[in-house]
């Protein structure tokens, strides 16, 4: 007969577990920790720390010229570089009072919207894959590749994006960009409508998902949601509608809310999200075939002093190379001005605040980040709840290391 | 009536008097300070007053102002309307020898990391924060990088020669 082998007396003085989900932990998709306090396998409390990949861009932009900071901003949300872009292009041409022409607004519509459905669509799956349904990451992930394409086409590189210039876009998009946009629009709804009948009614999916990581329409405003997030609780906040920025005001779309902001509501809010981007899609698309002749050769607003003109202009004419010398020298002085501006990225309101003294480069840059300010949320979200919840709100607020940080 | 900047700036100038200052409404955003002692008094007569009814803090950061003398940081607020859509931005200056400035986290939860990000890089010391740590900087750091003393590039470098081009 063995004998129980017997712990000194004291020695297990902690009932409970300490479990560090990150910064290096698969589950996390990204580089932020989260200290659990663990009784079994549910969560007493939650400590988030961030921060792993903070790259002092704040201070980077207050040395540099605006057309410069655009790469910066492609490495905030990096799933949805595009609307970075467009939305620090659209705070610049505010401050330096650059109308633009419809059909550049349109064009950035379509840019817009194709990431957004790029954001929702890796956020969707990947709640699928942590769910345990791996098959809806694997059909709707070559779609991204699509979209990604026609970012190529359009600028030239895929994920960091930097598209556009302030004033408009680098180039017209070429023949070869509407059709490959032609090609993504025939073939993702059909896809997009098998993914919502793998998942939508899915018993297991709706199981692991209902009641997981709710939060009332009161706490979420009081934590700063916004964006998706923030509609699945039950707010039709969104900067689209309530600021309109690059002509959104012409076009029809709706607001999906939901009711519970639990993950089932994100997760239902971001796929009818992208049914509504893709309609506005074909909306802002149908507009742009409308401009007929020399008006389907506009991409730029006629603003020499601040558009980096075109290279073959650089080469050719002397008015392009000389602006073209003082953009890229950082010689034209941007107006002296403070200003918020903000655009409804894939997580929610992406702001800039900037305030110019006048100078070459802004005086002070701040981004209102929207997953820095609910990441907060994330401990009282799921406290309580078990362990594998915890994985699965993680990916269902979507959150970004890249925009955690800045 | 819908809610503009002129019936906000009324209701506040009613209720507090002059000591809000330096009106101003830069790209249609209605602008202005207050005395830092009485930065949390606005924030809840803007959440409570059922006229104004800003209860959304979209942002919270600071700015440094070496050049002024006395009150080298301000902290910016930046609140919503969401039911009138309107915005608004208030600032208070705080001298950098003593940054204390009364958190609002008792009134948003969001302000928690906000105010630990402007804590970590510009040294406000938010009064009532209940845990002013650093957030995005390395815990070691004994200096807030953001203040303007800090210049991004080595002074000292001798390899590079802006000189013609202004920098």
């Amino acid at each position: 007969m063995s004998e129980h082998i017997l712990l000194p007396e004291g020695s297990i003085e902690k009932q409970t577990t300490t479990l560090n989900l990150g910064p290096t932990h698969p589950a996390t998709h990204g580089v932020f920790q989260n200290i659990l306090e663990l009784d079994g396998e549910r969560i007493l409390k939650a400590t988030s720390t961030v921060g792993y990949i903070h790259r002092a861009f704040e201070k980077l932009a207050e040395r540099r010229p605006l057309y410069q900071i655009t790469p910066i901003t492609d490495r905030l949300n990096y799933c949805s570089s595009p609307i970075n872009n467009m939305g620090w292009h659209i705070t610049c041409e505010k401050l330096l009072g650059v109308e633009l022409p419809k059909r550049v607004d349109y064009l950035r519509i379509i840019i817009m919207e194709l990431a957004r459905i790029s954001d929702h669509l890796i956020c969707n799956s990947i709640v699928g894959v942590d769910s345990g349904a791996y098959s809806g990451f694997l059909y709707l992930m070559q779609f991204r590749e699509l979209i990604y394409e026609i970012y190529e086409e359009v600028c030239g590189s895929r994920l960091t994006t930097n598209i556009g210039r302030i004033g408009g876009f680098e180039r017209n998009f070429t023949n070869t960009a509407f059709v490959k946009l032609e090609k993504f629009l025939a073939t993702y709804p059909k896809q997009l409508k098998e993914f919502e009948t793998l998942f939508n009614r899915n018993r297991i999916f709706m199981e692991r998902t209902i009641g997981v990581g709710a939060i009332s329409a009161e706490r979420a405003l009081n934590y700063g949601f916004t964006g998706p997030n923030l509609r699945a609780a039950g707010v039709d906040y969104d900067v689209r509608v309530h600021t309109p920025y690059s002509s959104y005001q012409d076009l029809e779309f709706t607001i999906p809310v939901g009711k519970t902001g639990d993950c089932y509501d994100r997760f239902l809010v971001r796929n009818q999200e992208m049914w509504q981007s893709l309609s506005l899609i074909e909306q802002a698309y149908k507009k742009v075939q409308e401009f007929k002749g020399a008006e389907s050769e506009v991409f730029h607003a006629d603003s020499p002093a601040y558009y980096l003109p075109e290279k073959k202009d650089v080469y050719t004419k002397m008015e392009a190379l000389i602006y073209h010398f003082k953009i890229v020298m950082g010689e034209t002085d941007i107006p002296a001005g403070e200003l918020y501006s903000s655009v409804e990225g894939g997580n929610g309101e992406l702001g800039f605040y900037l305030i110019s003294d006048g100078g070459r480069s802004p005086y002070r840059l701040h981004f209102r980040r929207p997953c820095f300010i609910y990441y907060q949320a994330f401990p009282e979200l799921v406290q309580g709840g078990m362990l594998s919840d915890a994985v699965i709100t993680m990916s269902s607020l979507n959150l970004i290391a890249g925009e955690l940080d800045a | 009536m819908p809610l503009n900047n002129d019936t906000i700036q009324q209701t506040l100038i009613r209720k507090f008097g002059d000591v809000l200052t330096d009106w101003q409404e830069p790209y249609g955003m209605l602008t202005f300070t207050a005395p830092k002692e009485i930065n949390l008094k606005v924030l809840q007569f803007l959440y409570d007053e059922p006229t104004l009814n800003f209860r959304f803090l979209t942002d919270l950061q600071a700015v440094h102002y070496p050049a002024k003398k006395g009150q080298e940081l301000a902290v910016v607020y930046h609140l919503h309307n969401l039911v009138d859509n309107v915005r608004i931005r208030f600032k208070v200056f705080t001298d950098i020898a003593q940054p204390d400035v009364f958190s609002a986290t008792a009134l948003y939860q969001s302000a928690n990391f906000m105010e630990r990000e402007t804590y970590d890089f510009f040294g406000v010391n938010f009064t009532g924060h209940p845990n002013l740590i650093r957030i995005l900087n390395v815990d070691e750091m004994d200096y807030f990088p953001m203040r303007k003393e800090f210049p991004l590039e080595d002074q000292t470098r001798v390899d590079k020669d802006d000189e013609m081009f202004g920098r």
